[in-house]
């Protein structure tokens, strides 16, 4: 008995890091944005969002590490065997779209929270840029992995920044449980915007290629599952101790909107330095990791769909378009951070537009294939988790979209 | 010029009757493998209600324009196990170019047209890859087949003879169907046939290592990463799982099975035969973290007082144990470990020469309790090509080489 248990220790800490990295990057520069800005602009109202948001996360992502586990392909590879190629490329090409504004807002984030230090961003961008661009053509996914599981604990930053701002513990816990619906556009709005940037097309296909190149069998999986459902939830913690801290700091002494990440950082300075220092280190870090994840997902996921060559463990000449693609994102997201007048906050926006359209596509891409029985064997939805699966997609795909338009809306505005 | 035709291009021609009425359009094209692996056997075409089979020879001409037969009793579409649709089982499919040694995916299909009996007859010739055919893929039914054609000239070819193609089919039934072969991949090195296992799905994994003969199988698998390995041999029969295993050195099998549940081990180690068997259980009871973890009982001892004519004997019987070492070790009356001898020492002397007069001035060996770093540390710093591992009496267990080691410092 104890011997089984711990066979399951062993085999969970062997699994871990998929699940735990796609769930956290989640908490890019811009999630870390719209959750300051719920905390500042709403307080505690908000929290009770977290939940529900928790378990779309979970559903849709234990899908993809499902059957990532038990056909060892990439959801690329799976769209494109049932799909065909003229559907792969522009579900690709969306993605490649959407990703390269992702990486544009995260340099942006690595940017300004140096900035704060006070060290240009002349030199930060391109070093920052520089190490990324070393860890993975240099580095084997093994050091890879090790390097970014390393990253995800310093989101613990977080936590400590909020404990340190002393919100109101009692509220934060009654109003994560209370929803609270107010009718006023922009609380509406805001909503929409935290469940819609809560599950994004990039990670179902990171999650998927790395549980296949982790090597995670189907004999394996329920400490996969396990993984992804602790990874959704510690995500959900940091979203709380960013809105919490948030709410603290700036809307229990006066609500009100916040320009960007660093100007919720700055609000923090009354609450001694170092929660004002940790929530900078902690935007700094996630930025740079997600820079980092999303131009290797990418390249990943475009090059597998295509049939290119791919993957840190090959080298510069065998897969040529992989390498280029990764460090073309690299160059060019970082590259307009430096351009001034470079209008990133469209391009932003922008990029949720394409994120809206892509997702529907994907869920429903996802649900489809992960029914099918040729495929997945004995692993197919039951007929209860296709109910939640599917309701769980089409809020997604309806929170999305309306997301989107908010956003198209505000380019032409 | 050849003449060519694409798959690309083929779906969606006209088909047109004797009186040149249309019948429908070309849904699909199959080949049937067990008749001509090359020939394109039927046509699929949807024309109304129901999808109709057109056989090569009721074909008069192919172009770009449309197909014209010469027969008209067409019959209906059944599915048939015994067909390779092009469309449905090798588009857009991963399959192995034996001669690139990887794994690629279809894109699109070449054919060359010849005139069989005054009639145009399909062969397939290539498999296409690159960039072109995407292009092709992509414009499918957007721009006119000619037009295609001339866009697509500057962009590079990158295709595959269909001669060094071989079919991922995971079902063992099918297979035979479509006459896939396992000939092409034996012939291949086992490391490059590993890489390939490595990176198929786990069905597909499991199918390509089951259809090898054993022995190949368990050279390519001694290459693959431990886990995969034993999910693998894990998902085969029992009988199979055993007669590849006793094809793999003792060290690995030991490896492998300490990698799975032990019922399954244990059952796996039921069906082999007793030799191996007992070899590989002696290896299992070792802890995977010493010398004794890390050795192969696969060696050649010679009796102490032997003299070189029966260490000579000894090693033409184990031919196999010496493809990783270079030592012939020598032991006492209760196997105690005396001495070792290089055998290239064995060549210079008369054959009635004894062993032990030749033995290497100073004998290196470990204990079976000893760490693995601390191993490798003795391996190397003595340039050992095979190091003895003894236990508390000093009795000879096995023989690490130089595999073990390298294998032990890239895990690190």
């Amino acid at each position: 008995m104890f011997k089984r248990l711990r066979y399951h220790i062993a085999v969970f800490f062997s699994v871990i890091g998929p699940g735990f990295i796609t769930a956290v990057v989640d908490n890019d520069a811009g999630g870390i944005f719209t959750y300051s800005q719920a905390g500042a602009k709403y307080g505690y109202l908000p929290l009770w969002t977290l939940l529900p948001i928790t378990l779309l996360l979970i559903v849709t992502q234990e899908m993809c590490s499902r059957m990532g586990a038990v056909t060892g392909k990439g959801l690329s590879d799976l769209i494109r065997e049932e799909f065909g190629l003229r559907t792969t490329f522009f579900v690709m090409l969306a993605l490649l779209g959407a990703n390269l504004t992702n990486v544009m807002a995260n340099f942006a984030g690595v940017a300004s929270s140096l900035e704060l230090f006070g060290i240009s961003r002349y030199i930060t961008v391109p070093i920052g840029a520089l190490i990324v661009w070393l860890l993975v053509v240099k580095g084997s996914y093994a050091s890879v992995e090790r390097i970014f599981l390393f990253a995800t604990a310093l989101y613990v930053c977080y936590i400590v920044s909020g404990v340190l701002v002393k919100p109101d513990w009692k509220e934060a816990a009654i109003y994560s449980v209370r929803p609270v619906l107010l009718f006023e556009p922009d609380y509406i709005k805001l909503l929409i915007g935290m469940v819609g940037t809560s599950v994004a097309p990039w990670m179902q296909f990171y999650l998927q290629a790395a549980i296949v190149e982790k090597g995670v069998s189907a004999k394996e999986y329920a400490e996969s599952r396990i993984e992804v459902i602790v990874g959704c939830v510690v995500m959900t913690v940091i979203a709380f101790f960013i809105i919490v801290a948030c709410a603290g700091a700036i809307w229990s002494v006066h609500p009100r909107d916040i320009k960007d990440s660093t100007d919720a950082a700055l609000a923090l300075k009354p609450f001694g330095n170092y929660a004002y220092l940790l929530f900078c280190a902690g935007l700094f870090n996630a930025s740079l990791f997600a820079a980092c994840i999303l131009p290797l997902s990418t390249a990943y996921t475009v090059c597998e769909g295509l049939g290119f060559e791919s993957g840190v463990n090959k080298r510069w000449n065998e897969a040529p378009v992989f390498y280029w693609l990764f460090t073309l994102l690299i160059a060019i997201g970082g590259g307009v951070i430096l351009i001034p007048g470079f209008p990133l906050v469209r391009m932003i926006l922008l990029s949720q537009v394409i994120n809206g359209v892509l997702l529907p596509f994907v869920l429903i891409y996802m649900t489809l294939i992960v029914n099918r029985k040729y495929l997945m064997h004995g692993w197919t939805n039951s007929r209860l988790y296709n109910a939640v699966a599917w309701s769980a997609v089409a809020i997604m795909i309806g929170l999305t979209v309306a997301l989107a338009g908010i956003s198209l809306r505000d380019i032409s505005g | 010029m050849q003449d060519n035709l694409f798959f690309t291009e083929l779906v969606g021609l006209k088909v047109y009757d004797l009186k040149g009425r249309k019948l429908g359009r070309v849904r699909d094209a199959a080949i049937v493998p067990l008749v001509d692996p090359y020939r394109v056997d039927r046509f699929l075409l949807a024309g109304g209600w129901a999808w109709l089979t057109v056989r090569h020879d009721q074909v008069r001409t192919i172009n770009l324009d449309g197909i014209w037969l010469r027969d008209e009793q067409l019959t209906p579409y059944h599915s048939d196990d015994y067909m390779l649709r092009l469309e449905r089982d090798l588009l857009d499919q991963q399959i192995i170019d034996v001669h690139g040694r990887k794994v690629v995916r279809v894109t699109d299909v070449t054919f060359v047209k010849t005139l069989v009996d005054g009639h145009d007859v399909l062969r397939v010739q290539e498999v296409d890859i690159g960039l072109r055919s995407m292009f092709r893929r992509l414009m499918q039914g957007v721009a006119p087949r000619r037009i295609v054609r001339r866009l697509m000239m500057p962009i590079p070819v990158n295709s595959i003879s269909w001669e060094y193609c071989n079919i991922v089919e995971s079902d063992p039934q099918r297979r035979l169907r479509l006459n896939i072969s396992s000939e092409k991949l034996e012939a291949m090195h086992p490391a490059d046939l590993a890489d390939i296992v490595e990176e198929l799905g786990p069905s597909d994994r499991q199918a390509i290592i089951g259809s090898l003969d054993s022995e190949v199988a368990a050279e390519a698998l001694s290459e693959v990463d431990p886990d995969i390995q034993a999910s693998i041999l894990e998902s085969l029969s029992e009988m199979k799982a055993a007669e590849i295993i006793e094809e793999m050195d003792p060290d690995e099998a030991a490896d492998v099975l300490a990698e799975m549940e032990e019922a399954r081990s244990g059952a796996i180690l039921e069906e082999m035969s007793d030799e191996p068997a007992h070899d590989v259980e002696e290896l299992l009871e070792h802890d995977e973290d010493t010398a004794g973890g890390m050795m192969t009982t696969d060696y050649v001892a010679a009796p102490h007082g032997a003299a070189i004519a029966e260490a000579l004997e000894l090693i033409r019987n184990n031919v196999e144990a010496l493809e990783a070492t270079n030592t012939v070790f020598l032991v006492g009356s209760d196997d105690q470990l005396t001495g070792a001898v290089p055998i290239a020492r064995l060549f210079s002397q008369d054959p009635a020469t004894p062993l032990a007069s030749l033995q290497a001035e100073t004998l290196i060996w470990v204990l079976s309790s000893e760490t693995k770093e601390r191993t490798a540390e003795i391996y190397d710093k003595y340039n050992l090509v095979a190091l003895p591992v003894v236990d508390g009496s000093k009795r000879l267990l096995g023989v690490i080489t130089s595999d073990d080691v390298i294998a032990e410092l890239r895990s690190v």
